[in-house]
């Protein structure tokens, strides 16, 4: 039984949101939200693929340990500090913090909900505009002045260095306004557009993911954009604030941040928690294990994201109290994210399971999340996190849960979703050998990160010892893996869009409601708004 | 427009929405949403603001002397008068009466313009005085005030962070950075609301407006309070911390 | 540490072990690696057994429609939480030895400052070592073999992390206030040490090394590098406490003895790390903070049984100054 009463569409020939009008404005100036969507996918595929030239840039350059070595003379000390703060700015706020709520959220949220738009159409709009704009300036820091501190930005170097700080700052300020408009218009969408008959405990379990991300963006992000500012008031009014000299203290700097950084990373783990509680169910075919657990512990996670903080300030030079505190806290979190895949796990038990190449990177997912997940414990306690902090142990753990954990979330769910938003099927072997670059590619690159980290290497070095050497070179290696599985699959995103074979509405034979209408969707989603009588997973 | 007056004198709600009612919830749920959000931000800069003030005590005691309370005071009245002035711009647009509508909301620009222009006057004021943080400043007569007040004060007050006088003189401009940067972004605050309730005028000069929908009208206006309920915060926290 | 713990650890790449606290940490890391490697085992190995068993037949395919089971979750809710409690516990425990510091009169202290990109690193007696010196002799720390080494550390522009792999400690070091670390090596030997808070242009390339030497070449290599100064009162004491002894007698000596006569205030003799007790407040040791308190603010504390009658020094004492005096009171004690 699927969620929804009224008859399925056919989809041959007929009118849908890619061909209800024609014409670059008339994408340019639409208030569709799958438009919106596709819009935003050109523009984080984009800074993706410039993002990830910078990390292939800066593992090259790492495949050496002296300077005297190293693959290309122009790679300087000031030029990889540069390629390591551009890699991960781009990356948190141009491609991971946006990347699934902008492009599947905005897609699917009102289909999901049986709805015909967001609730604020042409506030979404200007969301993308606005996140153009300041990606638009985070990539002309590039032109200005380079930008060199890091993407956290830390005082008093951040206010001392001649590179493009504000430019930057100002950049992230403006991205964030972007994921705030973004948040509240999910909300209230959720909120009011829900189709009748559909209560809180129908919508599908991305919806609950899209939703409790949402409530921690309009929350979280405000305290970024004070922190982004009074960096800006410090350089350029000498205010004092974070500065010792002035009277300041570069220690609140961190504070601040994290408050915001560290909830962002639930921005960024929680829809892709979301798209794979969808690709779970749909490839065993099989209701969802626990939908409420799973529900209430995104909430749970989102709650409890805002008071952790200060687990990345451990040896900061906050009181110990404050550091146990934080520590005993961020094992609480823990707890919703294990009974999570614990749940994942179990809705495939008695199942009928097929690794097309969507459930393949869900099965990546729950290796690699598993890993960075359980790592990040080990971080959570003080003991041990004295010895790794700063060190290759936390890239590798990071690396594990925003790679590993939200970049596959991602791209299976392109491969899922692509029939729905394109009407056609992608090629499923192009799917899978690209899974196989990326998930070998990926513990190639990352596993040898933890031993380097255990073995005392810190991160940001562009010179290192020379003992780091070998496990530094099989992590460069393993980036051109993953290099060349991302490239497999942009393959197979355009030759399915080029020349993929026809879908029906209901490819993978899911339940939720974006399934009961045509492939592609036509311009106000349903035909007849549809009336919802049973949960979203219902496959008996 | 997604609500548009047809001829009729009806207004018709979104596509995406069942009804007008549905679609004036919604609407405000949204601009609540977006007020959390920028007092989140204040929010952020009122805590820094409280834990400098803790530590430093004496140079936002001796600061806020410096900032004019009578001017303080004018402004917070105009913009009270401004939130009342916008409710009844509301008031108006909700009963159908347009013409008094546009009187009050013009009325509630020209608080804003008051208030801007009283800013004016004390930033320049101040400014003139070199009391601006960072390399700029000039008023040594203020740094030795904050040494005086310092020696004069009770001595179980006294932290080894304040004792050291020649530190603070040298950092006592920090409470200007404060002033300027929560006045600053209130102001532009408030400069963007003035630009917003422009904007619901001219709308409802044009008769975009009426009982059925005054949407937009309601929106600005909770902007707008929510921006005189932050200068009813910084006022004190400002000017009357002496 | 018995030979299967050390099998885990000695092939999982944590470097030599030079403090007894490192070998807790690495006992610590082999339980977090096991438990982690179980907990792998039963979610991956489990995901793998159901993607095989369960794999799909047919299109028309039944499943089990199950959609919950209180006592699993309730199971698999609470024993994670468990284990994430004793590894807090477990972790709190070793964070609070990583962090007590000795006190100073056990301990040998050094000063470090980070800079922009090196190391200083100054002892009590007046040497001074840097580690981007032309003497290689000059570029090192050198420490005793087990004895407490307490560093107090601070940062001269932006902040640094002192960080010792050997050790399994690190602490940021910060601009504007001090922070500290403390370690009792027990293998003699060379330990690296990095700077591990991005810190600009030269962040990977200000290394320093720590060298062990046994307590009689330690002493040895103190006597032997020590600058030469004239020293003064007392024979043997290091060359900011005779600065702090020149202020004493300046400043001090009327109102403060160092044989422990009572004039205004309170002898100094004995007065190093001993407890105070004041007219109103709780009792605290008198270290580094409330030397330095008392002394620009002694109105703040006053000692049970002497009258509030000491003036502040804040403003007439520089940072400098009164870090000799304090080693000066550390000598008379």
């Amino acid at each position: 039984m699927s969620q929804v009463q009224s008859t399925t569409q056919t989809t041959t020939g007929h009118d849908n949101y890619l061909n209800h009008e024609k014409g670059l404005w008339s994408w340019l100036s639409t208030v569709d939200h799958k438009r919106i969507a596709i819009m935003y996918l050109i523009s984080i595929l984009t800074f993706f693929l410039v993002g990830g030239i910078f990390a292939l840039l800066v593992r090259g350059a790492l495949f050496n340990a002296k300077p005297e070595d190293k693959f290309w003379s122009y790679i300087t000390p000031d030029v990889y500090n540069q390629f390591m703060s551009y890699h991960g700015i781009i990356m948190v706020f141009m491609v991971i913090v946006p990347g699934i709520p902008a492009v599947f959220g905005n897609f699917l949220l009102p289909v999901m909900l049986g709805a015909k738009d967001v609730a604020f159409p042409r506030l979404n709009l200007a969301s993308y505009y606005v996140y153009l704009a300041g990606a638009a300036l985070a990539v002309g820091t590039l032109f200005v002045g380079k930008i060199d501190t890091g993407w956290t930005f830390y005082t008093p170097y951040s206010i001392k260095t001649s590179t493009s700080v504000v430019m930057a700052v100002l950049a992230a300020f403006t991205m964030g306004m972007a994921s705030i408009l973004t948040g509240l218009n999910f909300i209230v969408t959720t909120h009011k557009l829900r189709a009748p008959g559909q209560t809180m405990n129908k919508i599908p379990l991305f919806v609950w993911a899209i939703y409790a991300t949402s409530i921690i963006q309009i929350l979280a992000t405000p305290v970024l954009g004070i922190t982004l500012l009074l960096i800006s008031a410090e350089r350029l009014l000498g205010v004092g604030i974070f500065d010792p000299n002035l009277g300041g203290d570069p220690v609140l700097f961190q504070h601040f941040f994290w408050f915001y950084s560290h909830p962002a990373v639930y921005i960024m783990i929680l829809p892709a928690m979301g798209i794979i509680s969808e690709l779970i169910s749909t490839f065993s075919r099989k209701t969802i294990f626990g939908y409420t657990a799973i529900a209430y512990s995104s909430l749970a996670i989102a709650a409890v994201s805002f008071l952790v903080w200060g687990h990345h300030m451990f040896v900061s030079g906050q009181s110990e109290f404050a550091g146990v505190l934080f520590s005993i806290i961020t094992m609480l979190v823990g707890v919703p994210t294990a009974i999570k895949l614990f749940n994942w796990i179990s809705t495939m038990y008695k199942g009928s399971v097929r690794l097309d190449a969507p459930m393949l990177y869900a099965i990546g997912f729950l290796f690699l999340f598993t890993i960075g997940g359980l790592t990040g414990v080990w971080l959570a306690s003080t003991g041990m996190d004295v010895h790794f902090h700063d060190t290759y142990f936390v890239v590798a753990h990071f690396h594990y849960v925003m790679v590993g954990g939200v970049l596959m979330a991602f791209t299976g769910g392109i491969f899922f979703w692509f029939p729905k938003m394109f009407g056609k099927m992608t090629s499923d072997t192009l799917g899978r050998i690209s899974w196989v670059f990326v998930f070998t590619g990926f513990n190639v690159t990352f596993f040898p990160q933890f031993i380097l980290g255990a073995m005392g290497m810190p991160r940001r070095y562009f010179e290192y010892h020379p003992a780091y050497e070998p496990l530094n070179q099989i992590s460069t290696v393993g980036s051109w893996l993953i290099g060349f599985g991302f490239l497999v699959a942009l393959v197979a995103i355009i030759q399915g869009l080029v020349a993929g074979e026809k879908a029906g509405a209901n490819p993978w034979g899911s339940k939720t409601l974006e399934w009961q209408t045509s492939s592609p969707p036509p311009h106000d989603n349903f035909p007849i708004t549809p009336t919802v009588t049973a949960g979203p997973y219902e496959y008996r | 427009m997604s609500t548009v007056k047809t001829e009729d004198g009806h207004f018709h709600h979104a596509h995406h929405f069942n009804s007008l009612s549905h679609q004036y919830d919604s609407a405000k749920q949204g601009v609540w949403l977006f007020m959390v959000t920028e007092i989140l931000m204040f929010g952020g800069l009122f805590v820094a603001y409280l834990i400098y003030k803790s530590i430093y005590a004496p140079i936002f005691h001796v600061g806020s002397s410096y900032l004019d309370v009578k001017m303080g005071s004018i402004n917070t009245v105009v913009l009270i008068t401004s939130s009342f002035t916008m409710a009844l711009g509301i008031y108006f647009n909700q009963k159908n009466k347009p013409k008094q509508a546009v009187i009050a909301l013009a009325l509630t620009i020209v608080c804003a313009g008051i208030f801007m222009v009283i800013k004016y006057f004390e930033y320049t004021h101040i400014i003139h005085r070199g009391l601006v943080p960072g390399k700029f400043f000039n008023n040594p007569e203020f740094q030795q005030k904050v040494v005086d007040f310092i020696s004069n004060m009770p001595i179980e007050n006294l932290t080894p962070t304040l004792s050291d006088t020649a530190h603070m003189k040298k950092i006592a401009p920090l409470y200007f950075g404060f002033y300027f940067v929560m006045t600053g972004l209130h102001g532009l605050h408030v400069m963007i609301g003035a630009g917003l309730i422009l904007w619901v005028l001219i709308k409802t000069a044009n008769g975009k407006f009426g009982a059925e929908y005054y949407t937009p009208v309601e929106g600005v206006g909770l902007f707008w309070h929510i921006v005189d309920l932050i200068w009813i915060y910084l006022f004190p926290l400002l000017y009357l911390v002496g | 540490m018995n030979n299967w713990l050390n099998i885990i650890t000695a092939n999982a790449f944590m470097p030599i072990q030079g403090t007894e606290i490192a070998g807790k940490v690495d006992n610590f890391y082999a339980f977090l690696l096991i438990s982690s490697l179980i907990s792998s085992i039963i979610l991956i190995g489990g995901m793998a057994a159901f993607v095989v068993q369960y794999k799909r037949k047919s299109a028309t395919d039944k499943t089990a429609y199950i959609t919950h089971n209180t006592m699993l979750e309730f199971t698999w809710s609470f024993i994670p939480f468990v284990i994430m409690m004793v590894i807090f516990y477990w972790g709190k425990v070793i964070f609070n030895e990583l962090r007590s510091m000795p006190d100073s009169a056990s301990a040998e202290e050094i000063h470090v400052v980070g800079v922009q990109w090196a190391w200083n690193f100054k002892y009590k007696n007046g040497i001074k070592q840097y580690t981007k010196d032309n003497d290689p002799n000059k570029q090192v720390m050198v420490v005793p073999l087990n004895k407490p080494v307490k560093l107090v550390m601070t940062s001269n522009d932006v902040i640094h992390s002192f960080y010792i792999p050997g050790f399994r400690n690190k602490q940021d070091v910060i601009p504007g206030r001090y922070t500290s670390l403390w370690f009792k090596a027990d293998k003699p030997g060379e330990y690296q040490v990095f700077c591990t808070e991005y810190c600009g242009l030269q962040h990977s390339q200000m290394p320093a090394t720590i060298i062990v030497k046994p307590e009689a070449e330690y002493t040895a290599w103190l006597d032997s590098n020590k600058p030469s100064m004239a020293a003064s009162g007392d024979g043997g004491m290091n060359e900011m406490a005779n600065k702090g002894l020149e202020i004493y007698e300046n400043k001090c000596r009327s109102c403060h003895s160092i044989d422990g006569t009572k004039i205004v205030g309170p002898t100094w003799k004995g007065l190093y790390g001993a407890k105070r007790e004041f007219e109103s407040g709780a009792p605290v040791d008198a270290d580094e903070n409330y030397l330095k308190e008392s002394i620009l603010n002694p109105a703040a504390k006053i000692v049970k049984g002497y009258p509030a009658a000491m003036p502040p020094y804040a403003g007439q004492l520089s940072d400098d100054e009164i870090t000799q005096l304090i080693e000066y009171m550390k000598v008379v004690k």
